[in-house]
């Protein structure tokens, strides 16, 4: 298992050295349970902050069930159930006293299909400051909307059209207003669930542009099917399979020299 | 060779079957004869309808028009106001009934000493012109000592006459109105003195035993009081009742015990309702009888489940991605309801409440229980009242052998279904204004 596998993917993200990092999130023996079925086994990750890790595997690998882990989106679910530690900053997630509303400001999502609210564009970057109380008054959150527009890339576009319904856009224009939502309400982690996948190959390039973006500014979690994808945005990767966290390091490391077979079964196409 | 043969065949004989012209044709035989039946259901409903529509209307337009006399009275003073006080009590007494009849033998120019005359002119005009004339008077009591020229309403059995609904060769004996007086509608009709006006009356006046004196007011204030309850009542309940249900109960055996109870209460036929508002808000509860309040009451149990089933169907159409979003965002449960499931939901729960309503409007068989068929010919001021409602009163007055009775059914009839009408365009209406175009 030693020395460099033949990967047919070119990691191309901009490397960032390990030291001048430091953990945004801790995950320690995570495990989820749908009724009986475990879904998730003892997951234990580090995620380091302004930097993008991936998270990749074949479908139903657990990678989306640990994600919406972090910003506790499996709530939702009636018969799901977490256990383990899961600490953003070292505050534990789970910990009661910690509202989950707050949380999920904290920690913005971005979805796999786009989902922007049947309102205006204004209105769908708006709506998260505007509930949070994180503005005093409406040329602030004029301000805020502009912002996050901006940041998102989407502003040029429809500064015209602030007040026409967001879900009129095109697919990518449309993720990239979720993003800009997700922004608005100032996290510190940005969660997206194959943000790409319904988007075409120019929408998919302009949102990974935007995510490297980003990192500088976040702690992006991404979770892909397209392993090229996690090679040309992220920093780290960590690679799922069958409920299990099989690998995580660099992302050159986990493309070049995967410690695991199964990871380097995957990455060289074998399966999934 | 042979085993080659026997392989082949199968596929071939499968190709021939598909190939088969008369397996075609039967086919499109079968299709034409589908589309033809259901055509001819829908033909044959819609048959139905204009029928049914059409014996209504025939029978009930006539209702909108009522015989009035015209007649040029003299309010006297000496028999309205005597004393010259213009005491309010005093106006109140005067028989004006008798104004009305001297007017009308002055017009007639009939000798009014003959008794069977007299009889026969008593006969001509409708005990409702004491009240036409009294309300006159009240609301300008200058007119008193002068004469006035006014429509006074006309007897039923001459409206019938006019209407073409009394035989003129039944002898007169058996004739609810004598030769004398058909002849003195001919004359007058001919003079232009008796004619069909539009009826107002249908729609102010309350319950009377004289079919030209009764109208629909009494029962459309009853019906409007009981919608607003019904509204009040049963489309918050219903609405927060769906919105648990769907958002935040958990789903269990308890849940599901609730939504087949619900599901069922929607089929319960409606008279059971009437018994359960009669045993509990009657007997139990001891609120007063023939009120309106608890028929919006009862109407309001009935319409629950309706309401609530079309509130959790449209909030069940909501699609998911929009909630996830809301909560991605950070908003609360409760911020996510109401700021974007149910502006979404909007339109489905709008036209399951207007269904509802219309239901609940139609519906006759509760309010008898309640005893809603009641004789009220005064105007309820507050729920509490006595009242009667739209379609009890169209079963009351179909019960009612003469021939104003019959019509004024018919014309009630129409009424009720242009409310319908006007609730059901105002249901589409407001579908396609609330609905996000986006």
């Amino acid at each position: 298992m030693d020395g460099q596998v033949q990967s047919p993917i070119p990691v191309t993200a901009t490397p960032v050295a390990d030291t001048k990092q430091k953990v945004k999130l801790e995950a320690r023996k995570v495990s989820v349970f749908y009724g009986a079925k475990q879904a998730l086994f003892d997951v234990s990750i580090d995620v380091m902050d302004k930097a993008v890790t991936a998270f990749i595997g074949p479908s139903g690998c657990g990678k989306s069930t640990f994600l919406r882990c972090i910003n506790r989106m499996n709530d939702t679910i009636p018969i799901c159930r977490v256990t383990g530690d899961l600490k953003l900053e070292g505050q534990d997630i789970h910990d009661p006293s910690l509202d989950v509303v707050e949380l999920r400001a904290r920690v913005g999502m971005v979805f796999q299909k786009p989902n922007p609210f049947p309102k205006s564009i204004y209105e769908n970057v708006a709506y998260g400051p505007r509930i949070h109380g994180l503005t005093r008054n409406r040329q602030e959150l004029d301000e805020v909307v502009q912002t996050c527009l901006e940041k998102a890339g989407l502003f040029k576009e429809v500064k015209d059209r602030l007040q026409e319904p967001g879900t009129g856009l095109s697919g990518g224009q449309q993720q990239r207003l979720c993003i800009a939502r997700a922004i608005a309400t100032r996290p510190d982690v940005i969660l997206m669930d194959e943000p790409c996948s319904a988007l075409d190959p120019i929408a998919t390039a302009k949102i990974e542009e935007l995510i490297d973006e980003l990192r500088k500014n976040y702690c992006i979690i991404i979770v892909t099917h397209s392993m090229q994808q996690a090679a040309r945005v992220s920093q780290r990767t960590a690679f799922f399979h069958l409920g299990v966290l099989v690998e995580e390091g660099a992302t050159e490391d986990i493309f070049m020299k995967p410690v695991d077979k199964r990871t380097q079964d995957y990455i060289t196409g074998r399966f999934g | 060779m042979a085993q080659e043969t026997i392989v082949d065949a199968a596929p071939r004989q499968a190709m021939r079957g598909l190939n088969d012209p008369t397996l075609l044709k039967r086919r499109y035989a079968a299709e034409r004869r589908f589309r033809i039946i259901g055509l001819a259901a829908v033909l044959f409903g819609f048959v139905f309808l204009v029928v049914l529509l059409g014996s209504i209307v025939a029978n009930g337009w006539s209702a909108f028009l009522q015989s009035s006399i015209k007649l040029d009275v003299q309010l006297d003073t000496a028999i309205i106001d005597p004393t010259g006080k213009k005491d309010i009590d005093e106006l109140y007494r005067a028989d004006y009934t008798a104004l009305a009849r001297k007017a009308l033998i002055a017009k007639l120019g009939v000798d009014a000493n003959a008794r069977p005359v007299r009889r026969d002119i008593n006969g001509m005009l409708s005990r409702g012109v004491d009240v036409q004339l009294r309300d006159m008077v009240i609301a300008d009591p200058t007119l008193i000592g002068k004469t006035v020229t006014v429509w006074l309403l006309a007897h039923g059995n001459v409206d019938a006459l006019v209407k073409g609904h009394i035989d003129r060769a039944v002898p007169q004996e058996r004739r609810q109105l004598n030769d004398r007086q058909v002849s003195w509608v001919d004359k007058l009709h001919a003079s232009g003195d008796l004619k069909r006006r539009f009826n107002s009356g249908l729609f102010t006046f309350g319950a009377s035993s004289q079919p030209e004196t009764s109208g629909l007011g009494v029962a459309l204030i009853g019906s409007l009081f009981m919608m607003l309850i019904v509204v009040l009542l049963s489309v918050p309940l219903g609405v927060a009742a769906a919105a648990y249900l769907e958002e935040f109960a958990p789903k269990n055996r308890w849940t599901d015990l609730i939504e087949v109870n619900i599901n069922n209460l929607a089929a319960v036929p409606s008279i059971v309702f009437g018994l359960l508002g009669l045993a509990v808000f009657i007997n139990f509860m001891d609120l007063p009888r023939s009120a309106s309040l608890i028929g919006g009451l009862v109407l309001s149990l009935m319409t629950l489940p309706t309401v609530i089933i079309a509130t959790r169907a449209a909030i069940r159409a909501v699609p998911p991605s929009i909630r996830e979003a809301a909560l991605g965002v950070g908003a609360s449960p409760m911020q996510t309801l109401f700021h974007h499931v149910l502006p979404l939901a909007l339109p489905g729960i709008l036209t399951g409440t207007i269904i509802g309503l219309v239901q609940a409007l139609g519906e006759t068989a509760p309010l008898l229980m309640i005893g809603m068929v009641a004789f009220v010919a005064d105007y309820p001021m507050t729920p509490m009242e006595p009242a009667t409602a739209l379609p009890v009163q169209i079963y009351m007055w179909a019960t009612s052998a003469e021939r104003g009775f019959v019509e004024r059914t018919a014309g009630a009839t129409l009424v009720l279904l242009g409310f319908l009408f006007v609730m059901n365009a105002v249901a589409v209406y407001l579908r396609h204004k609330v609905e996000r175009k986006w």
